[in-house]
């Protein structure tokens, strides 16, 4: 067990009588990068507020290192990185002045901390920005210096806070491939809401909703959890449909609507009697043979017929909103279509 | 180098980058000048008695302004959270931050040395009051510092941090005032938990141990009651 660089327990968190982290148990093994998923107030900047020993926790216990948060604390904070939401940085100091500071801090050795500082400066592009005030340092400017902060000391631990929180789009390849690289023998802990970066950098997700730990596992496992398939069908439906299309229509999504195993079947588009049909299926079966069968059975000409992959999306909306969310949500995804909600979720957070 | 002269180093550097320093200093000297020099050319006399004379109550104005920022500031723009994240105790990021104000009240007094100095070559400066004074003027600037810094601990907002340390250095002004005003049992409690009264024996050249005691005392308890308040965040 001694690859097991974080060790939750239970741990709980109270602000008063409203509680924001509830019994929340993990490990985090060395070489992971572990991502920290949930909305806005779930309780993920609060579980690594404790992490890092900033507050304590209400009951439960966490062990980072093999070290108790709250008894040895100051061992613990020997061993991490840590950059918490919105980089808090002293406005008054210039980014040199700043790291200067933060290695002194942590009692890096004189003779190393400005070859250290330079390099880890570097590898977060703050060569040019160097003499400037921190107040006076753009978003991601600041996000950078944010991490080279986390990074300079070369902790066994790295927790970051929405690490890519401001940067442009060339910025967070970047940081993502830093993290992937620090990943391999290190540990991180992100936090994020932005879904496509948890694929693009974490081998393990948790999901937290709530205060509550609703999913851990890697983003395959997760994604497998939700069985139940999603169908796309385009049908041409002959000479009947030129006469009385709605209808034609109506009566193609009834027929598919009653096959077995179907869950719903929505009308998306009908035109020149080309209908697309979105269905859900109401078990983890492949419905594939049977609506081949049916376009076969009916005379219905089958233009395309595509199992749609589940997405990561499903899973942390199917965990973190109620079930009643459920239908609303897909129908509108079948409109937009994955990638462009991709990019809705990234342009929201 | 221990974390405590790290932060007081971050901090000093943070006054002297900031006007904080330059005016805390200029009406320092402007206003113990102008007590100076009128008492050197009206009253014809060389002396440095109303210049100490005038400290218990400058002080109660200029230290809170120089103490407010100290932890009100790092708790109210979130660098707090950073600040303690990393490898440090809570008691050496007060005791930094003290010194880095006892550093700045420390720079102002060796200024007014420019005083001392004059009435040296105008007469027989009488040294051990000089001595004693200067002591006594770093001793009670560190109590109204440990309050002052004790305020701050206690609010994210500095103006809140001003008004409650002008407000606690003033009770303890006010005590040495009311002594006669309250039962004679009290008397000696009152007289000894005045700020400005141990100021006045030190003043006089007599360095008795009650009146270091009570300064060191009054530091203590404001820093504890400060890395306390820190510390509370844990248990809130």
């Amino acid at each position: 067990m001694s690859d097991v660089m974080i060790q939750v327990e239970n741990l709980t968190k109270d602000y008063g009588p409203a509680r924001a982290v509830d019994k929340v148990t993990f490990n985090v093994r060395k070489g992971e990068v572990l991502g920290f998923l949930g909305p806005n107030g779930a309780g993920k900047s609060t579980t690594m507020k404790m992490l890092t020993c900033f507050l304590a926790p209400t009951a439960g216990t966490a062990k980072v290192a093999g070290f108790d948060v709250f008894t040895a604390s100051l061992e613990v904070r020997r061993r991490i990185g840590y950059l918490p939401e919105d980089t808090p940085i002293y406005r008054d100091m210039t980014v040199l002045e700043y790291l200067q500071f933060a290695a002194e801090m942590r009692g890096m050795d004189p003779q190393k901390s400005p070859a250290r500082i330079k390099e880890i400066g570097g590898r977060c592009g703050l060569a040019e920005v160097a003499g400037k005030l921190v107040g006076e340092l753009s978003k991601g400017y600041r996000q950078r210096l944010g991490l080279a902060q986390a990074m300079l000391h070369d902790p066994d631990i790295l927790i970051l806070d929405e690490p890519t929180s401001g940067l442009d789009p060339n910025q967070i390849v970047e940081i993502r491939s830093l993290i992937k690289e620090i990943g391999k023998e290190r540990t991180v802990i992100l936090s994020t809401h932005i879904l496509p970066e948890v694929q693009a950098t974490c081998s393990r997700i948790l999901i937290i909703s709530g205060g509550k730990l609703v999913a851990d596992g890697t983003p395959e496992a997760l994604r497998s959890r939700e069985k139940r398939g999603r169908y796309r069908v385009v049908l041409h439906a002959g000479g009947a449909a030129f006469r009385a299309p709605e209808a034609a229509q109506e009566a193609i999504r009834a027929t598919l609507s009653r096959l077995g195993g179907v869950g719903a079947c929505q009308t998306v588009t009908g035109e020149d009697g080309a209908y697309t049909f979105g269905i859900d299926a109401a078990t983890s079966d492949d419905l594939r043979p049977l609506l081949f069968k049916a376009a076969v059975d009916n005379k219905w000409t089958l233009l395309e017929l595509v199992r749609e992959s589940v997405s990561l999306e499903d899973v942390f909306r199917n965990l973190t909103t109620g079930d009643d969310a459920r239908p609303e949500a897909r129908s509108d995804d079948k409109a937009a279509g994955a990638d462009e909600r991709k990019t809705a979720m990234e342009a929201q957070s | 180098m221990n974390p405590a002269l790290v932060i007081s180093k971050r901090e000093i550097r943070a006054y002297f980058n900031s006007p904080v320093a330059y005016i805390v200093v200029t009406v320092f000297m402007i206003i113990t000048g102008y007590l100076f020099f009128t008492q050197l050319f009206l009253e014809k006399q060389a002396d440095l008695r109303p210049f100490f004379g005038v400290m218990p109550l400058l002080f109660m104005f200029l230290i809170p302004a120089i103490t407010m920022r100290l932890l009100a500031e790092e708790k109210g723009s979130g660098t707090l959270e950073l600040l303690i994240t990393m490898p440090v105790r809570d008691w050496e990021v007060v005791v930094g931050k003290f010194l880095a104000a006892l550093f700045l009240l420390c720079t102002a007094l060796a200024l007014t040395l420019v005083f001392a100095f004059t009435v040296k070559t105008l007469g027989p400066l009488d040294r051990g009051p000089a001595i004693g004074g200067y002591l006594g003027l770093v001793l009670m600037g560190g109590a109204y510092i440990a309050i002052g810094l004790m305020a701050s601990s206690l609010t994210r907002n500095q103006i809140v941090a001003f008004i409650v340390a002008f407000a606690i250095s003033f009770t303890l002004f006010l005590f040495g005032k009311l002594t006669q005003f309250v039962p004679e049992a009290l008397q000696p409690i009152v007289s000894f938990l005045s700020i400005d009264g141990h100021f006045d024996n030190i003043g006089r050249g007599v360095v008795d141990s009650r009146d270091v005691i009570y300064y060191l005392s009054v530091i203590g308890v404001c820093l504890l009651v400060a890395t306390t308040s820190l510390e509370s965040r844990k248990w809130k």
